[in-house]
């Protein structure tokens, strides 16, 4: 058994909220979950529950205010802007919105040689590096000049996603990152990710509310309920044979394509919400 | 239809036009006739200032009792004015005091504001609140006191006075910068640089000043503009210092001998006119080039729908649709809406129009739930609004017909169709929190519509509002009716919506992807809600959605759509067991429920 890439032990986020007397806002109550590298984790919950705050958190752009985060047994729960900096060719990210994560007024080439000039890395090399990542995402090399609103969703999606490599990085959250994509586009994108680990063999944190989007890419999958992880385990077991009432409702409410089925599972889930009630009604 | 054939699509022709939208903001403000006249008066005006002593060899200041108020020619070109001075050295000299003041004004509002805008918008914290206070202070002081005040203070300065004004003059600028790198700060893109490992500092100057960088140059040249009306409106009064030639100090001569030689305010109050204007037009010409700049992807998205258009061919005249004969054995119940051969576009700015619907055609009957399903772009919301007759500015129904109980809606005027909205066709939206007025309660925007489409009376819409959220499932009614929409959560006021929608008891709901911004738990009970609100009121449902659950859950028949026409329809049953239309198949074919789990890692590994 590989060592953990991530490591994330008892993991509690707060926000503090504006004004006096008022509690701060606990985002994360307590969260752990570990990747190892090459793997793909999913993340998936409703909104509010929390799951985009886990990846910000180990991205630094969160507080966290208890538990631990370590990355190759280091602790960076807690790292000034400097190390954090430092961190930047290990841990990148690509966010759900393939609109406002590009700047609008810098090109595809300044917007992919940014890190790699951050880094100091000489002009040539940065160019061929830059050629090198559209090739792997599959973008036409003359897009480099070209600005992002010259593309669609899921080329900007694998725009970003080219940003995300520049740095050869061990690890990357994906936050949402099909969610605003049609659906042919999605399955191409998630092709892709697929594509890039087994050749580099880069870690995913993988966040989505889609449970079908989650089974098709994750390796294991935690569910997120109110800043909690309630249930933690192998990809498939999680999404087809869940063992947590709310994971079992969650799977009981996205509809599936197929009239005949889908009736079928309307019933399975007015039968499940039923015995809940009861149960409930018994306890009380 | 990859991605790549799309562009390869957009290569030969677009290309061209985009390239055209994008060429550099100043690029494109120096072919703005405006513009580029409008600087080039005030290049000239400053050109004129900077060389004052290569025009004239006259002293501004060099008084000479022989030659008061002389007229323009002989040895003065301008003539000259009550103290024998040179008018038109003192032109040319108080050109370069006058902007150089101004400009004094501006650079010091201008630092001052950026820097505490870029600062307090970036960082935020007590910085925030400290400087939005002493912006706040300094606009509420009265400006004209502050500088009569100071100079009564300090002596008539001219650039004291400035610098004091300058300062006056910074909410200008920290508003603005304040507001847009508040604005930035939060995109996502700002903290993807941030995960990049780039400095604050870089992302400050690259990703945040970038954005704010031609707001600023616009509110520079009219900060500019009022610095130069107050610095003349002071030493007009004879505030200022008189010892130096300034367009006020000239003005104010010129007024004392208004009646033994009128032409001496005309010189100054020119300079002072023309200047100004330069200024403004310049403003305006920027200002229209950058509203440009904001345009193009409204612009593109245009163009690539044209481009796709354009890709499809020309127009077939059969229609090539893919129909699943129905199997019910029952009597079809009557149509209720029957379009026919339906046809939206866009004019473009080239005088072409954009097709985004062509030639659809779609009968939903009486009771039924008929889903409309495609991709962003297929033009399935076009459709829909057309029935509402609610396209958003500049659409229009070109062609065909769009029935409803035989009354065509494209033909009937607006009065009869606003009647039919809310009325005979309810809606319901995607978002359900900006479909709600924030500023008033649910109860009232529940029981208003009721009241002029219904004409009943106050208590009787409340109670049937009542009636109506009980009956959408909201667990307090009463609660619910006196509270306001921000006291709702998303599902809850979809729930609201949906009873809004069917309180004025339409014939057509049009629900335009009315769970896609809720969560699935809540989607699937909305879901529910609308099931049974059908079998029990017995409405008809059009559902505009992306997801094939939504159809296979709710639809009793579904038309699929691409490029703005129908590619197949039919009941739900046979065209899920049996796509036809290639289009159809490769949709279901991405659908990832289908799909199996990814495996578990140690498989990976090993």
């Amino acid at each position: 058994m590989p060592e953990p890439l991530i490591a994330v032990d008892d993991l509690v986020v707060e926000y503090p909220s504006k004004g006096v007397r008022r509690h701060a806002f606990r985002a994360l109550k307590g969260v752990s979950v570990d990747i190892r590298p090459g793997e793909t984790v999913g993340l998936v919950g409703e909104s509010g529950s929390g799951k985009t705050t886990l990846g910000r958190a180990i991205l630094g752009l969160a507080p966290v205010t208890g538990g631990s985060i370590k990355f190759k047994g280091r602790e960076i729960g807690s790292l000034g802007r400097r190390e954090r900096r430092a961190l930047s060719s290990e841990i990148q990210v690509v966010f759900q919105d393939p609109y406002s994560s590009l700047n609008p007024s810098l090109t595809i080439e300044q917007t992919l040689t940014e890190p790699l000039m951050v880094r100091k890395m000489p002009k040539n090399d940065a160019t061929a590096r830059v050629r090198n990542l559209l090739d792997q995402v599959k973008l036409p090399r003359d897009a480099l000049s070209r600005l992002p609103r010259e593309f669609s969703g899921g080329q900007r999606q694998r725009i970003a996603i080219a940003r995300a490599l520049a740095l050869s990085p061990e690890f990357i959250v994906c936050d949402e990152p099909v969610s605003a994509l049609d659906l042919s586009t999605q399955a191409r994108v998630l092709d892709l990710f697929k594509e890039i680990q087994e050749t580099t063999g880069v870690a995913y944190l993988f966040i989505s509310h889609d449970l079908a989007v989650v089974r098709n890419i994750s390796h294991r999958v935690a569910v997120m309920y109110h800043g909690e992880i309630v249930e933690y385990g192998d990809g498939y077991q999680v999404t087809t044979h869940p063992t947590n009432p709310y994971t079992q409702e969650l799977l009981l409410a996205a509809p599936v394509p197929d009239p005949i089925r889908q009736e079928q599972r309307r019933i399975e889930r007015r039968a499940f919400l039923a015995a809940r009630q009861s149960a409930h009604a018994m306890a009380s | 239809m990859s991605e790549a054939a799309v562009t390869g699509v957009l290569a030969p022709d677009v290309t061209s036009e985009i390239r055209a939208a994008r060429s550099h903001l100043a690029r494109r403000f120096l072919k703005n006739p405006l513009g580029i006249a409008a600087l080039s008066v005030l290049v000239l005006i400053v050109l004129a200032a900077i060389c004052a002593p290569l025009l004239t060899s006259y002293n501004p200041n060099g008084v000479s009792v022989l030659s008061i108020l002389q007229g323009p020619g002989a040895g003065h070109l301008l003539g000259t004015d009550g103290a024998g001075r040179d008018v038109w050295s003192r032109l040319l000299f108080g050109g370069r005091y006058t902007l150089a003041g101004a400009l004094l004004a501006t650079v010091v509002a201008a630092v001052l504001g950026i820097a505490g805008g870029l600062v307090a918008g970036y960082y935020g914290k007590w910085f925030e609140s400290a400087a939005s206070w002493v912006t706040t202070l300094l606009m509420a002081l009265p400006g004209i006191v502050v500088l009569l005040a100071a100079r009564a203070v300090l002596g008539p300065s001219l650039w004291t006075v400035m610098i004091i004004f300058g300062v006056l003059l910074v909410p200008a600028f920290y508003r603005l910068v304040y507001a847009a790198v508040s604005g930035v700060r939060n995109e996502l893109f700002v903290d993807a640089a941030r995960v990049s490992g780039v400095s604050d500092l870089r992302i400050i100057t690259r990703h945040i000043l970038t954005v704010v960088r031609a707001p600023i140059i616009l509110q520079a040249s009219i900060v500019f503009g009022i610095a130069i009306a107050v610095q003349v409106g002071l030493d007009f009064l004879g505030f200022g210092d008189q010892s130096i030639p300034t367009w006020g100090n000239m003005l104010n001569d010129g007024f004392t001998n208004l009646y033994r030689d009128p032409q001496l305010v005309v010189w100054p109050g020119l300079a002072v006119v023309i200047t100004g204007v330069a200024l403004t037009l310049f403003a305006n010409a920027l200002r229209d080039e950058l509203e440009q700049s904001a345009r193009p992807r409204r612009r593109r998205a245009a163009v690539v729908m044209a481009a796709a258009a354009r890709a499809a061919g020309p127009v077939r005249p059969e229609n090539d649709t893919v129909v699943h004969e129905e199997a019910s054995s029952s009597a079809p119940a009557p149509l209720l809406l029957h379009i026919e051969g339906l046809a939206v576009g866009y004019p473009q700015a080239d005088g072409s129009v954009t097709r985004v619907v062509d030639n659809v055609s779609l009968d939903i009957r009486r009771g039924e739930v008929h889903g409309l399903v495609g991709e962003s772009g297929s033009g399935k919301t076009q459709t829909a609004w057309s029935v509402l007759r609610l396209l958003p500015a500049g659409g229009e129904i070109l062609e065909g017909s769009i029935l409803l109980d035989g009354e065509d809606l494209s033909r009937v005027d607006s009065a009869k169709m606003r009647e039919i909205r809310g009325g005979r066709i309810a809606y319901i939206p995607q978002e359900p929190m900006s479909n709600l007025d924030p500023s008033f309660t649910i109860g009232t925007q529940l029981t208003e519509p009721m009241r002029t489409k219904l004409g009943v009376s106050k208590t009787e819409a409340k109670a049937r509002a009542l009636k109506l959220l009980g009956q959408v499932g909201i667990p307090n009614p009463e609660r619910t009716f006196a509270s306001y929409p921000h006291e709702l959560s998303g599902g809850m006021a979809q729930r609201v919506l949906i009873a809004g929608a069917v309180s004025c008891e339409p014939d057509l709901v049009i629900a335009d992807e009315p769970t896609t911004a809720l969560d699935v738990t809540i989607q699937a009970e909305i879901l529910d809600l609308l099931r049974e609100l059908q079998r029990e009121l017995g409405v008809t449902i059009l559902i505009v959605t992306h997801n094939f659950g939504v159809v296979a859950d709710l639809c009793d028949r579904v038309s699929v759509m691409q490029k703005g026409r129908i590619v197949e329809t039919g009941s739900t049953r046979s065209l899920f067991a049996d796509p036809q239309h290639p289009y159809t198949r490769s949709l279901f074919d991405a659908i990832l429920d289908e799909s199996p789990a990814r495996g578990s890692y140690a498989e990976v590994r090993s």
